[in-house]
């Protein structure tokens, strides 16, 4: 036994000095706490500070664009009607896009989702739930019937053949049986519509930063909100972002996911979608959602000590609200003249597809077809990167 | 055939000094650290499971004292006078790395395959010791470096802060470029070290099981203990050299500027996950198939009865070995894997939910028409029939990959492989514990401490770990410090079964310590007729050397 506590020593010592710290100073505990309640704003990056310093003075502010189009500031009048539009924020609401803490799944938003959740609740649940219920009754009947009080002499039966192919073949059935609703999600999950819109989502420690290939490529770098910053804007703590991925409602939307340092992972369970941002790769996902309204999620491949701090909120907003907020991002709508302020970018194939020589856009670019009642589909040239993507993202490895 | 005259005598001579001389013990030091006896052995590596066990579950205790509430309210303090908040949430990784890497590679596999392993193999295949006993003492002290060089990662920087911070999976590039300083390093260094330990120990293993086995112990006469460690080790086998591939790799990629998983080089992180998962897959199945080699021994002991469809029970685990070495990319439904591929993964998995039904049902099956009762071991082993079941079926829920796109990397996967592992695995560790512990001591456990430890237990795992389901089905992610406040009431209630756990560890260790030293003194077989292996005709403890006179099995 003395191995044994010197073994336990020497590795308490080790690891637990921490927890040392800790008894020495349990005083300190309380304030630590106050003190860091904006618990991951502690040292934040230069990107992060600029943006929350600004948008604690006024949370109204038309939002920073950085990227290829931080040049072109939009108009005031622009920016104003941005705010009435979609809010300067549209307010969360509680049980939508968020979680609620209760014992479900959230509530689903998107074609995928409604069928995915109806696969887990009426197919998964029930089957797993009677199985597990099924496995306690035998076992408690066994205990009941054959505890040595009330059966005395053990049988010596050890073979039962007609049994064993029974309780092998049933097991079987029962997969099949959710097989194939599993290969019928998975089928649907990868054959998307025809995107309306495509958002190019770039994960990086600690933010996300979302470009919009088919509005002239600006760039929307989203970071989270101090907790007081949530607070003041009515949303939930460690959700809340200061600039959010806006999109129309009713838009199919392909979203390309990369990172540009360590793997992260695009999230947002009210709309069955989770994909990694892998750096080199591009992958693909899309959604499709009716309802206006905010929708969160969060990180969700460990990335760092920030990983609990990057969270992503989508905003669903009307085609009108959507065109409105792209303006004021100094985008372009596809098919509508472009912006009558200074665009530094005009000619550039990759952010101005519209200004581009024709020769530059990719043949067969673009959704012309549009069953939307939005001009946001209208898209006449896309990025080449972004046709690449389509291409290449998701079919393979 | 020649040799047996010869080896009679030879044992003949150790009778002799047995009667004289009691046994022929060596010394302190030379019995405990140049030991080659495979019931020391066993007994090295239970005691550094339980040390290891006490680091790794402190560690879970932090975890889930941090998670108690929103917001961060300890991280900062343990991190030390001067942090920032990066090198406190630096911490919770580094946390969260320790935690699974102790309790996978430090506790878990010891525990199973050294300890129970070690103590009993030879044990009931009637063979004197393992077939390799020097190596087996190396198997032993590669470990405790290992394991220092772990412990010793949290002091030294590791990116944001002291320590790896990667998680137990390592993924490339954040334990690359994302994590510079030596922690990472001797973390890697640390995986090989105890890899080869347990490659060792696994040739050590097969060698001793097809030769050493008694006369007349054919392989469809062996214990399905020794069968499920048979499966094991040829999984060890296959599957950590591929992991010490995948980690040499990532060595080269951080210091010699190889650019196996760096994109930017032509390299790919996933090719990272690929390697590590098909190490990985078949490594959740090194943890639990030596359990389920244990609850077979106990279920029938304490059923009165030989185990059902031995056979079947048998190529089971041969079943699920391999089935487990094809499923690794079901950890990958996330990362843009083709349709197709995702397709087969889920199927792939879903198949292994039969022979594991098989076992379920022949368990049952065991019991039904048996003669019951019920002290400890059989209560761990109901326990885990019951627990192991709940986690195999979310397995299923998981293995639909449209369905993970949501569960991925959520606490609802925490949740599924705790109810596997924590209320599995371990629990069938106890049962093992219980079940062995006169045969290894001379000693019996307390009868009433051991189930006031095993109810305590089981209500207090799964207060811990049942809603974290509900967590993850409502979006929580994992390996966070902090969460948004819609999840506190599930978080409170976990760590309030956190607590009730440890406490009931508090009576494991009272009892442990109490049987060791003021125990009834143990019969040879304390279980009756049920218990039918070779280990329960030796005296208890086994004489340093059995087996003197090899057993003749009909």
């Amino acid at each position: 036994m003395k191995t044994f506590d010197k073994i336990f020593l020497l590795a308490a010592s080790l690891f637990l000095a921490p927890a040392a710290a800790l008894a020495q100073q349990p005083a300190s505990a309380p304030t630590a706490s106050a003190a860091t309640a904006g618990a991951p704003q502690g040292k934040p990056a230069p990107a992060s500070d600029a943006i929350s310093a600004k948008s604690q003075a006024s949370p109204a502010q038309p939002s920073q664009v950085v990227g290829s189009e931080t040049g072109s500031a939009p108009a005031p009048s622009n920016a104003q009607e941005t705010q009435s539009a979609i809010g300067p924020l549209a307010k969360p609401t509680p049980g939508i896009g968020q979680p609620d803490g209760k014992a479900h799944l959230q509530p689903q938003f998107t074609p995928i989702g409604i069928e995915a959740a109806w696969f887990h609740d009426w197919i998964l649940m029930p089957v797993v739930s009677v199985i597990s219920i099924f496995v306690l009754v035998l076992l408690l009947a066994a205990v009941f019937l054959f505890r040595r009080g009330r059966h005395p002499q053990p049988s010596r039966t050890t073979h039962n053949t007609a049994l064993e192919i029974v309780w092998t073949l049933v097991p079987v059935l029962i997969l099949v049986a959710i097989a194939v609703p599993s290969i019928r999600l998975l089928a649907h999950q990868y054959d998307p519509p025809k995107a309306d819109l495509t958002v190019k989502v770039t994960g990086n420690q600690w933010y996300w930063t979302y470009s919009y290939p088919d509005n002239g490529g600006f760039e929307v770098v989203s970071n989270i909100l101090s907790d007081a910053d949530d607070q003041k804007r009515g949303e939930p703590r460690l959700l809340g972002v200061d600039e959010r991925m806006v999109v129309p409602q009713g838009a199919v939307v392909k979203v390309i996911v990369t990172a540009s340092d360590v793997i992260h992972s695009w999230a947002v369970p009210a709309f069955w979608v989770k994909m990694d941002a892998v750096p080199g790769r591009l992958n693909e996902t899309w959604f499709k959602v009716d309802r206006p309204g905010v929708y969160y999620g969060q990180c969700s491949e460990l990335c760092g000590a920030r990983h609990g701090f990057m969270p992503i909120a989508v905003e669903v907003v009307s085609p009108a609200q959507f065109a409105a907020w792209v303006a004021s991002k100094g985008g372009t709508m596809p098919g509508a003249k472009k912006p009558t302020g200074p665009d530094t970018t005009a000619g550039s194939p990759i952010t101005n597809p519209q200004g581009a020589p024709a020769s530059t856009t990719a043949p067969g670019g673009g959704t012309s077809a549009t069953p939307a009642p939005t001009n946001v589909s209208a898209g006449t040239g896309r990025p080449i990167g972004t046709n690449q993507s389509q291409a290449q993202s998701s079919r393979g490895i | 055939m020649t040799d047996t005259t010869a080896n009679n005598l030879h044992f003949e001579a150790h009778e002799h000094d047995h009667h004289h001389e009691a046994e022929h013990v060596p010394g302190f030091f030379t019995r405990w650290f140049l030991s080659t006896n495979h019931k020391d052995i066993g007994t090295l590596y239970l005691i550094f499971a339980i040390t290891a066990g006490i680091i790794g579950g402190t560690i879970s205790g932090l975890m889930r004292t941090e998670l108690m509430h929103p917001g961060i309210q300890y991280l900062q303090i343990w991190a030390g006078p001067h942090a920032t908040m990066d090198e406190a949430t630096h911490l919770w990784n580094v946390l969260v790395t320790a935690h699974g890497l102790i309790m996978v590679f430090f506790m878990v596999m010891p525990a199973m395959i050294g300890g129970f392993g070690n103590w009993f193999v030879p044990l009931m295949i009637g063979a004197p010791d393992m077939a390799f006993p020097r190596m087996n003492n190396i198997s032993f002290w590669l470990l405790v470096p290992a394991f220092l060089l772990l412990l010793g990662s949290t002091q030294f920087a590791g990116g944001t802060g002291n320590g790896a911070g990667t998680g137990w999976t390592l993924y490339a590039p954040l334990s690359t470029s994302g994590s510079p300083g030596p922690a990472v390093d001797m973390v890697i260094f640390s995986l090989h070290l105890a890899g080869a330990s347990s490659i060792l120990g696994a040739i050590n293993f097969i060698t001793t099981i097809f030769n050493m086995r008694a006369p007349g112990m054919t392989l469809h006469k062996m214990p399905l203990f020794v069968w499920s460690i048979l499966v094991t080790v040829f999984l060890l086998l296959l599957a950590l050299p591929v992991l010490a591939g995948a980690i040499t790799m990532l060595l080269t990629d951080r210091n010699f500027n190889t650019h196996f998983f760096d994109a930017q080089g032509g390299g790919d992180p996933l090719l990272f996950q690929h390697l590590f998962w098909f190490f990985g897959h078949p490594e959740v199945y090194i943890m639990i198939l030596p359990g389920f080699g244990m609850i077979s021994q106990v279920i029938a002991t304490f059923s009165r009865k030989p185990v059902f469809g031995y056979l079947g029970m048998a190529y089971a685990m041969v079943a699920i070995g391999v089935i487990g070495f094809v499923v690794w990319a079901h950890h990958m439904f996330t990362v843009g894997l083709d349709v197709n591929t995702k397709m087969y993964f889920t199927a792939a998995t879903m198949v292994i939910a039969v022979p594991t039904g098989i076992k379920i049902f022949s368990w049952i099956a065991t019991m039904w028409g048996g003669s019951l009762t019920f002290e400890t071991p059989m209560l761990w082993a109901l326990g885990f029939i019951f627990m192991f079941t709940v986690g195999g079926v979310t397995g299923v829920v998981l293995a639909n990959a449209g369905v993970d796109t949501i569960f991925q990397d959520t606490y609802y996967v925490v949740a599924h492989f705790h109810y596997v592992l924590s209320l599995g695995a371990v629990f069938s560790l106890f049962a093992g514990f219980y079940y062995w512990f006169p045969k290894m001591s001379g000693r019996m456990y307390n009868e009433t401490l051991g189930k006031i430890h095993f109810w305590v237990f089981f209500i207090g795992v799964n207060v811990l770990f049942f809603p974290m389901h509900f967590l993850g089905m409502n979006g929580m992610p994992r390996r966070v410090p902090d969460y948004a406040d819609a999840f506190a009431h599930w978080n409170y209630i976990a760590s309030v079964g956190y607590f009730i756990m440890a406490a009931s560890m508090g009576v494991f260790f009272i009892n442990l310590f109490w049987s060791l030293f003021a125990g009834r003194k143990a019969p040879d077989n304390p279980w009756g007729e049920g218990a039918t292996t070779l280990e329960w005709t030796l005296s208890s403890p086994p004489p340093f050397h059995q087996f003197s006179t090899l057993p003749r099995i009909d």
